[in-house]
């Protein structure tokens, strides 16, 4: 039993060195990364409007594993004038782009939620593509705190 | 075939909008995460989602690994006739799920 | 008065509660955020549900070289399993020993489905657990007969200092509940709304789970899932939670 455990005790401390000694993958990023690039490729030079964007995110998110979202976009949503895409950007997860979702005239209404991942304390931005080349853009700033007690997660 | 749940209201007057609510059991791996040994775990995720009713493709989403494990999404449609509302999905490795609900329109 | 002697008393058994057990007792949902409580409310968005759909599917589905289902002799399991799971720890004379809701699902998968246990944390094992009929109940364990013995080790367990971080279980969750450790509120410790989805984990997980995550807390050796150690926990927070609604599958961060 006791050796068991010693065995298993050893293997742990090897993967952690393991680790520990640099990994071919990036570590989660906790640097803000400019994400202005990311927005001018779906703009193509566009300056977005900064308003009808609504963003409900709470102000401080206990663990960044599961933060709600709800995102609204003052529009019409009719044939001519409605949000095509909306798009969800945090500037320190490892990748920014978290996701986007495609509208048009039969969704009604320019509103979605959502669970993200929030890699640490930062400004979320929301980016939504409206038609005639159209662009509205709106932030919202989250506190993400972590888990007192570290859990063993993988164990 | 993935697991998934999917909500729609009771029923809906015509013309109206309203909210389509999915669930999907997935892990989202994000790839950053390693195990025990050290060893990387593999990026693993829903990476498309769709919604069909009344003749139309009414949502679609492309996803990162920054959505949430099992992924929860809400958005909106206009009620058109009575019928299916589809939600289809499909992950990183061409495993796809599918749930429907009707939608009774006054 | 020793622990032991207040246990052992007649009067007092099968009553647990000592001048630390917090009053009045509140479940670990009322020292989560509020989106938080929301998920656990939310019957369509609690991706605890998501288990308990495929346990309800699971509960139909024949196992074993009898090839038969839960169903095949439960029936019904919004009736027949109905308030089973808050009773529980229990005693099982079928058993001869006192057993957790995982334990009794084996041993029914085992001796009558004549099938290989489901592991510890196995989907399946995790699924059928979630789908317990006990959902917005009282916690309702009894610990007495052959159950008291265990009931004190419990206590004994309960009460011990440990780990790196040479801390007890009552140090934090009898003493300190309801006061912020880092950023968070110390909870009182219960076994309410388990299994329950942590988003830590990213996923559903048993009481066991927990526990031994409490464990790692302190730095401890983590007890093996099924040990007599955690059984003994399981006991006796059942009886310090008497009484406590338990409304699983919970959501906690």
């Amino acid at each position: 039993m006791a050796g068991d455990i010693q065995v298993k005790r050893r293997r742990f401390l090897a993967g952690a060195a393991a680790a520990a000694a640099g990994a071919a993958l990036p570590s989660r990023s906790q640097e803000v990364q400019d994400i202005t690039p990311m927005l001018d490729k779906i703009t193509r030079g566009v300056r977005p409007q900064r308003s009808g964007v609504e963003i409900e995110l709470p102000q401080i998110a206990e663990n960044g594993n599961s933060v709600p979202m709800r995102i609204r976009v003052a529009s019409p949503m009719s044939a001519e004038d409605h949000v095509k895409a909306i798009y969800i950007f945090a500037e320190r997860n490892p990748r920014p782009l978290i996701a986007t979702f495609h509208l048009g005239p039969h969704s009604g209404r320019a509103e979605i939620s959502t669970r993200v991942r929030l890699a640490g304390t930062q400004r979320v931005t929301v980016l939504a593509e409206l038609t005639k080349d159209r662009f509205l853009v709106g932030p919202a700033d989250v506190l993400v705190t972590s888990a007192a007690c570290m859990d063993e997660a993988t164990l | 075939m993935l697991l998934g749940r999917i909500q729609v209201p009771p029923s809906v007057r015509r013309g109206e909008a309203f909210e389509v609510r999915i669930l999907v059991e997935h892990p989202m791996e994000t790839g950053f995460r390693r195990d025990m040994n050290g060893q990387s775990i593999p990026v693993y995720i829903v990476n498309k989602l769709s919604c069909r009713y009344a003749g139309y493709e009414v949502f679609s989403a492309e996803l990162g690994t920054g959505m949430s494990a099992n992924p929860y999404m809400a958005f909106f449609a206009v009620a058109e006739s009575s019928g299916e509302v589809a939600v289809e999905w499909s992950d990183d490795r061409g495993a796809t799920g599918r749930v429907t609900a009707m939608l009774n329109v006054t | 008065m020793s622990l032991s002697r207040v246990l052992r008393s007649a009067f007092l058994v099968p009553l647990v509660v000592t001048a630390q057990t917090p009053q009045p007792l509140k479940s670990g949902i009322e020292f989560q955020s509020a989106d938080v409580r929301a998920l656990q409310a939310d019957a369509f968005g609690n991706p605890g549900m998501l288990w308990v759909e495929r346990g309800a599917a699971l509960w139909n589905a024949p196992r074993g070289e009898r090839n038969i289902s839960c169903a095949s002799c439960h029936g019904d399991a919004t009736a027949s399993m109905k308030g089973v799971a808050a009773r529980y720890p229990a005693f099982l004379a079928s058993l001869g020993r006192v057993a957790n809701v995982e334990q009794r699902i084996n041993a029914c998968v085992v001796d009558n489905q004549k099938a290989v246990a489901l592991p510890y944390e196995s989907p399946e094992l995790l699924a059928l657990t979630a789908f317990r009929q006990s959902r917005g109940q009282p916690i309702a364990a009894r610990a007495d007969g052959a159950a008291a013995a265990l009931l004190e080790e419990g206590a004994r367990i309960y009460h011990r200092r440990q780990g790196q971080l040479n801390l007890a279980c009552t140090s934090c969750h009898d003493a300190s509940w309801g006061r912020t450790l880092l950023n968070e509120k110390v909870s009182q410790g219960h076994p309410a709304d388990w299994p329950a989805y942590r988003f830590e984990w990213q996923a559903l997980g048993s009481l066991e789970r927990r526990l031994r995550a409490c464990y790692f807390g302190v730095r401890a050796e983590l007890p093996p899932y099924g040990s007599p150690d955690l059984l003994a926990l399981q006991v006796y927070l059942a009886q310090r939670a008497a009484g406590l609604v338990s409304d699983p599958p919970g959501v906690r961060r």
